[in-house]
């Protein structure tokens, strides 16, 4: 079946996305509470970054809001790479009025007249369709100059694709590939607030922390931080896939248990549940009374159920190989380190490994996330440390009760 | 390369040259042109962008080697990529693998004789609720089986 716009089906809406939303409402609310209240609501929501990364909002904003920079940017990041990800998907087809107005709100708070939508190359088949909705913005004077009768405040939005590199949803890496180079992460600091997009200060949110944007100002921040926990307020869009009966984007507040999860997408028979992509953790049963939060099992909205059939090494494997193809390649730990972890799953499953050996790869794992350059290499071994720890009695069979001996093959 | 070819090579890139700006930060926008045109970048066409955005030409061959979609070798005029990502693994990758592998007669990273399809993969497309994913050209089909994936193949020019 061709993945066409309409195919995409939220299985449960949150606060935010239920509530009705009529386009430019967020746009008009903005420009009537003016630049300081538009701050201070989202630092009233708590409002953190919904890539994953959680980093404050406000904070981001205010930087860049307070650099007296002759150009600012704004930047979407729609390059949702993330194994097990497509919420961004699903907010950019069925939601673009919320995406696309905390877009033009970011824009009027910091400054900016230009932002740039990084939308990935797997998702070009949405691009018309972007384009159209952008264009009907722009009829309605909620893009373009003078929006909204607003003399001082002009904003235009251009999309641009990316070519297939996950490590370009690294916002540096975006930056660098919007500038016509290789997607290499740069050094931080300096931050992109500082010096982003052609060395101006530049604010890089995802999709989903935008389209938070419009429901916060005409609600107030006070109403977004009761939901979810006193530390990830709100509410997050998961992306639940793997084995269950009804996988599909669910918004729920933080602080949702993962059990509840399980339940609410008939998940039966699950035995690992991987939070946060193939950079995230893999938990297993005695963890699923754990919470879906920044503070505890944090996740860019990734959701992978497994049930008991599955063969862990086999995911393992799978993830290391993903690391290895998308790794940029410039820093040594992630460069060879996760080459080495592809290495060392493949010696466990031919049997031919001793457990030195095995712990040589985990203290490789703890360097490689302290020595990394960006987040990719920082979090890559995570998959292969938690499924190694937690699922030890499968992956080597410690348990020695017998086993297949005698029983029929 | 006919000079025929060369030309209008040369003029295409030109044109987008001017629609796209002679800007460093073009390159990208216009290196997708030539690929999604082309199939590949050949040597003569890196050339031309590096003379006319004035950047040397390892500049433009390094930006292409990098992004899993830019080719720098000839490629068929679709390109199928199947999704070899976790979800879509577990929801039944493999067999699509098979048939398709079987149906063209060619390996993954291979292209037809008659250039009509070039195989290979891609990680995660994103649509890991619907899969098994693929990607054709820039278009994506959902939850296929094989019958609807050797469909799909034989259904391209």
């Amino acid at each position: 079946m061709e993945e066409l716009l309409t195919n995409n089906k939220m299985k449960r809406s949150g606060p935010v996305l239920f509530s009705k939303y009529k386009r430019g409402a967020g746009i008009a609310k903005a420009l009537e509470l003016g630049r300081q209240k538009i701050l201070f609501e989202i630092k009233e929501s708590g409002l953190k970054g919904r890539g994953g990364a959680g980093f404050p909002t406000s904070t981001k904003w205010m930087l860049t809001a307070a650099s007296t920079a002759e150009h600012k940017f704004v930047v979407c990041n729609a390059d949702e790479g993330e194994p097990g990800t497509f919420k961004d998907r699903v907010l950019l087809i069925e939601y673009p009025e919320l995406v696309f107005d905390g877009f033009v709100i970011a824009g009027y708070a910091v400054g900016a007249e230009k932002g740039i939508v990084y939308l990935r190359g797997e998702y070009e088949y949405m691009l018309e369709y972007l384009e159209n909705y952008l264009k009907q913005m722009r009829t309605d004077n909620l893009l373009g100059n003078n929006i909204l009768m607003n003399e001082n405040f002009n904003f235009e939005i251009e999309i641009r694709l990316g070519s297939g590199a996950y490590v370009c949803g690294e916002e540096t890496a975006l930056m660098e590939s919007l500038e016509g180079y290789r997607g290499e992460p740069r050094n931080r600091p300096p931050y992109p607030v500082n010096t982003g997009y052609m060395s101006y200060p530049t604010i890089v949110n995802n999709v989903e922390t935008l389209s938070a944007v419009p429901h916060i100002l005409l609600k107030g921040g006070s109403w977004y931080n009761t939901f979810g926990t006193s530390k990830s307020t709100g509410s997050k869009l998961f992306s639940v896939s793997g084995d269950c009966n009804k996988p599909g984007v669910y918004e729920l507040p933080w602080g949702t248990k993962i059990s509840e999860l399980l339940k609410l997408v008939e998940a039966e028979n699950t035995k690992a549940v991987q939070v946060g992509g193939a950079s995230g953790i893999c938990l297993p049963k005695f963890q699923f009374n754990r919470t879906l939060a920044y503070e505890d099992a944090a996740t860019g909205g990734s959701i992978m159920i497994f049930n008991e059939s599955r063969n862990m090494l086999h995911i393992l494997r799978n993830f290391l190989e993903f690391f290895v193809e998308e790794s940029c390649g410039q820093c040594t730990p992630c460069r060879i380190g996760n080459v080495k972890l592809l290495e060392g799953v493949e010696k466990i499953e031919q049997n031919d490994y001793t457990f030195a050996y095995i712990n040589k790869l985990k203290e490789l794992g703890g360097t490689m996330q302290v020595a990394s350059k960006c987040g990719l290499g920082q979090s890559s071994p995570n998959a292969f440390l938690s499924i190694l720890e937690f699922f030890k009695d499968e992956v080597f069979h410690t348990k020695v009760d017998g086993g297949e001996n005698g029983k029929e093959r | 390369m006919l000079v025929t070819e060369k030309n209008q090579l040369s003029e295409d890139i030109e044109k987008l040259v001017e629609l796209y700006g002679d800007k460093r930060s073009s390159l990208l926008q216009i290196l997708q042109a030539i690929q999604k045109k082309y199939h590949f970048i050949s040597d003569f066409a890196q050339q031309e962008v590096a003379r006319l955005l004035n950047i040397h030409p390892v500049e433009v061959y390094s930006t292409i080697s990098f992004y899993a979609f830019l080719k720098l070798k000839p490629g068929g005029r679709n390109v199928v990529r199947l999704c070899k990502t976790i979800c879509c693994d577990l929801q039944g990758k493999t067999d699509i693998e098979v048939a398709v592998k079987r149906e063209l007669g060619i390996e993954f990273g291979e292209t037809t004789k008659d250039r009509r399809i070039t195989l290979g993969y891609t990680n995660c497309l994103g649509m890991c609720d619907v899969g098994p994913a693929m990607l054709v050209n820039e278009r994506v089909f959902t939850q296929l089986d094989t019958e609807s994936a050797i469909k799909i193949l034989n259904e391209l020019k």
